[in-house]
């Protein structure tokens, strides 16, 4: 054992610490993502808590547009497609691939919160500002909050797409993407629990 | 992979880390940012202090006028909020940050430059929350905050309290990622689960609190907030808000809150009994699973804060039962340390007498709280001082004793010289007379039926002379933990040498050099027990030293230093101020910063350098 050179000692050193590394940014980010779905649960009960209690102003049957939120549900489940092949791409090592998925999804990224936009628009011109009673006020703050999560994953998707043109996202950091991925799944399952409880049974009772 | 590519990969050699005062603010080591921590929160414990001085110079006599309402209620709200968010839970991360990754054989945390965060955006936090009594006054709704009085009834300091503590719950949920990732993936070869120090599952179970109670407080915070700035009405009933929600919301982080502060507690009272005890923990199983108990049940109990909200027979019994559920594995605990003692070879030093006088006072804690538990008892209780003196047993007897038990135990090895015992023990025995002076009296004078909270008390209701003994025990416990800050500061000007292992101790981060280096150990050391140094010392094949697991490598590979935490958390204290005084190009701007700094560190690859150790025989 003692016979072999220090370098290779060392470059043996170097890869355990790297995969080391790759698990710690797997599993903290699982952990970060318990508190952030404790945070989600938190600003849905609330949502819930108020619901029917507004004393003015229009509430969610008045508003909402189901087809519509139904559209923007699919691309935003579409876009956790294409980050899943996006990672897939990563692991065969083809990085044109992972390139193309990426982009596709910041675009459906983008395309979401497009929806979002149009959507408080069409509620503001109704007469529902953020402060016009509790619906509102709980409505803009949990979707608001979702939004700016989806906001912050397309500037990440963005980040890791100058990086792969870079040549900086290698094969061997796909733990960068899968991360990313991750945090794109849980967006988007976040999102189907708010289109569930907050549109389909807001509008349904 | 060429060599010539491999040689401009690898990262420069040095022979020693970098000691200036700029390294402080770019440091990612873990027992430099402990120390951090620890100087930080003796500080604000101090200020804390000082708030509760006061608060007792004000009560030393009925219908005194040394401070007026207003300043009372700003400086009680600082005291409590002070104590617990600022002192406590930091004092506990410092230990945690210096002492964990050494126990279970790890030479940092998981995330070196995420643990600087932590300790940056918890400075911001405070520097919020201080600044407030020089920009037009402090928070004064108490730490608790309740709605209306923290809303409708409240001066500008408020803004501040939900500021400041929006930054230091971040702090500790990036903290809480960064231990339970480190314990789960870092340890040593041979450190088990069940090998490791209780002290250890202790940073676990308090990062799993934190983690899960953290993200509700910060949602009231933010909604409170927005009621505030915005005009929302999220807590107020009149626009259909709901009050009380402010109250589960808070409780739900508050209750958990109580054993965040305890569970580093009774974790340091699990290593220093046994060390001092030469007995390895009585019922070591028993006592992990004991704090898992303690830890889920904790969040189911919060309500029985709120039995005198009308929340009904059924629901205050549902938490009655909780609440009294959660004293079983709590009491397994104490017998886990008495049992300890039991037949033990005790030495009584310093640390040791605080952890031994943390039993009886923790113990009265406990025990007037299963008689708040008990809803209809609780309903004549409830907000006054009798509640005052009940969870000062548990904070200042409980979590501030053990605090000192771990002072007395650990500075050693982290400035390599020794506290002088004579002086310390000194500091003990004034110390807790003054403690008990100070909280006994409460709880008569609560029975009495002396309000909570209030500035004054009527020299009618008969309590004088047990304010009296409070506010003289409130300046003979000043004077006994003053005593320890001298001891501490003498030690570090001419204490003795302490060397690797002055307690003849059990576990690793003793078989490492006073202070420890920054590599922490030359070799990843290979575990072969529970008390791994102990086992070593008094196994047949062990000649008293911790086996290496592997083969000398040369050099070891340090993360860099970088000024990207301080700078991220520089921007989102900027941002504070921003929404604090409606500054909207404030707000953007330190959004901005710590926009960047975040997308910087996300893409920035750290080579770190290669530290060439000194040559030590360890």
């Amino acid at each position: 054992m003692s016979s072999r050179p220090l370098e290779a000692l060392q470059q043996e050193e170097e890869e355990r610490e790297a995969a080391l590394h790759a698990e710690n940014v797997r599993l903290g980010f699982w952990v970060w993502l318990a508190s952030e779905a404790v945070f989600f649960a938190s600003l849905i009960g609330v949502y819930v808590a108020l619901e029917g209690r507004s004393v003015a102003g229009p509430t969610p049957t008045d508003v909402f547009d189901l087809p519509v939120t139904t559209l923007a549900t699919l691309d935003l489940l579409l876009s956790s497609l294409t980050m899943v092949l996006a990672v897939v791409s990563m692991w065969r090592r083809n990085q044109g691939a992972v390139k193309l998925w990426l982009a596709l999804t910041a675009l459906l990224g983008l395309a979401f919160l497009g929806f979002q936009a149009t959507e408080y628009s069409g509620f503001m011109r109704d007469g529902l500002l953020f402060n016009t009673n509790v619906f509102s006020a709980s409505f803009y703050t949990l979707t608001g909050f979702h939004g700016a999560h989806v906001a912050f994953g397309v500037a990440w998707i963005v980040g890791l797409l100058i990086s792969a043109f870079r040549g900086h996202l290698r094969p061997e950091e796909a733990h960068k993407l899968e991360v990313a991925g991750l945090y794109w799944h849980f967006v988007d399952v976040v999102w189907i629990v708010i289109f569930t409880v907050v549109y389909v049974l807001g509008t349904a009772a | 992979m060429a060599t010539a590519e491999r040689a401009l990969r690898l990262p420069e050699v040095r022979t020693a880390e970098e000691r200036g005062f700029l390294s402080w603010l770019m440091t990612v080591d873990h027992k430099r940012i402990g120390v951090l921590y620890l100087l930080t929160s003796t500080i604000m414990f101090a200020a804390g202090g000082v708030e509760a001085l006061l608060m007792r110079t004000q009560l030393i006599r009925p219908d005194n006028a040394f401070l007026g309402p207003k300043a009372y209620d700003q400086v009680l709200t600082m005291h409590g909020t002070t104590m617990i968010f600022l002192a406590v839970i930091p004092l506990a991360a410092a230990f945690f940050n210096y002492f964990m990754p050494i126990m279970i054989g790890a030479r940092d945390v998981a995330f070196p430059r995420l643990n600087a965060l932590s300790y940056w955006l918890y400075l911001a936090g405070a520097v919020i929350l201080y600044s407030s009594w020089f920009l037009g006054g402090a928070p004064d709704a108490g730490w608790f905050n309740y709605v209306p009085l923290s809303d409708a009834f409240s001066g500008p300091g408020e803004n501040f309290y939900i500021l400041g503590l929006l930054l230091t719950g971040f702090s500790s949920i990036v903290s809480a990622v960064n231990f339970i990732t480190t314990i789960i993936n870092m340890r040593a070869p041979g450190m088990s689960l069940m090998r490791m120090p209780v002290f250890v599952w202790g940073t676990f179970l308090w990062s799993a609190l934190l983690l899960f109670s953290a993200p509700p407080f910060s949602v009231a915070l933010i909604l409170l907030l927005l009621d505030r700035i915005a005009g929302t009405g999220f807590f107020v009933p009149a626009a259909g808000g709901n009050a009380l929600m402010w109250q589960h919301l808070f409780w739900i982080m508050g209750h958990p809150e109580v054993y965040i502060l305890a569970v580093p507690a009774w974790g340091i009272i699990s290593e220093v009994i046994p060390a001092f005890a030469r007995k390895p923990l009585f019922g070591y199983r028993g006592a992990v699973i004991a704090l898992f108990a303690i830890t889920s049940l904790s969040f189911t109990v919060w309500s029985h804060h709120m039995f005198a909200t009308g929340m009904g027979p059924v629901v205050n019994d549902a938490f009655m039962v909780t609440t009294k559920l959660i004293s079983l594995p709590t009491g397994a605990l104490v017998f886990t340390w008495l049992l300890t003692l039991w037949g033990g070879r005790i030495r009584y030093t310093t640390a040791m007498l605080y952890a031994v006088g943390f039993l009886p006072v923790f113990i009265v804690g406990g025990l007037t709280g299963l008689m708040l538990a008990t809803a209809p008892a609780d309903l004549q209780l409830t907000d006054t001082y009798f509640v005052v003196g009940h969870f000062h047993y548990v904070a200042v007897g409980g979590i501030l004793f053990s605090m000192l038990a771990a002072a007395y135990y650990w500075l050693p090895k982290m400035t390599g010289k020794l506290l002088d015992e004579r002086l310390g023990k000194w500091s003990f025995w004034v110390t807790f007379v003054g403690f008990n002076l100070t909280f006994f009296p409460m709880h008569l004078s609560g029975l009495l039926g002396m309000p909570r909270r209030i500035y004054t008390y009527s020299p009618l209701l008969g309590v004088d002379v047990y304010n009296l003994l409070s506010t003289v025990g409130a300046y003979v416990l000043g004077v006994g933990l003053l005593l320890t800050i001298v001891n501490v500061v003498r030690s570090l000007a001419s204490g003795r040498k302490a060397g690797a292992d002055p307690w003849d101790a059990r576990t690793l981060e003793w078989a490492t050099p006073s202070p420890v280096p920054a590599y922490n150990f030359r070799v990843i050391p290979l575990v072969r027990s529970r008390d791994a140094l102990w086992y070593e010392k008094h196994a047949a094949d062990g000649d008293g030293r911790v086996r290496p697991s592997e083969e000398v490598a040369g050099a070891i590979h340090m993360p860099g230093l970088t000024y990207l935490p301080a700078l991220l958390s520089l921007g989102l204290l900027v941002a504070a101020y921003g929404v604090n005084f409606k500054l909207a190009w404030l707000a953007a701007l330190g959004g901005l910063v710590a926009f960047y700094s975040i997308f910087r560190q996300m893409f920035e690859a750290d080579r770190g350098y290669l530290l060439e150790p000194r040559g030590e025989s360890e």
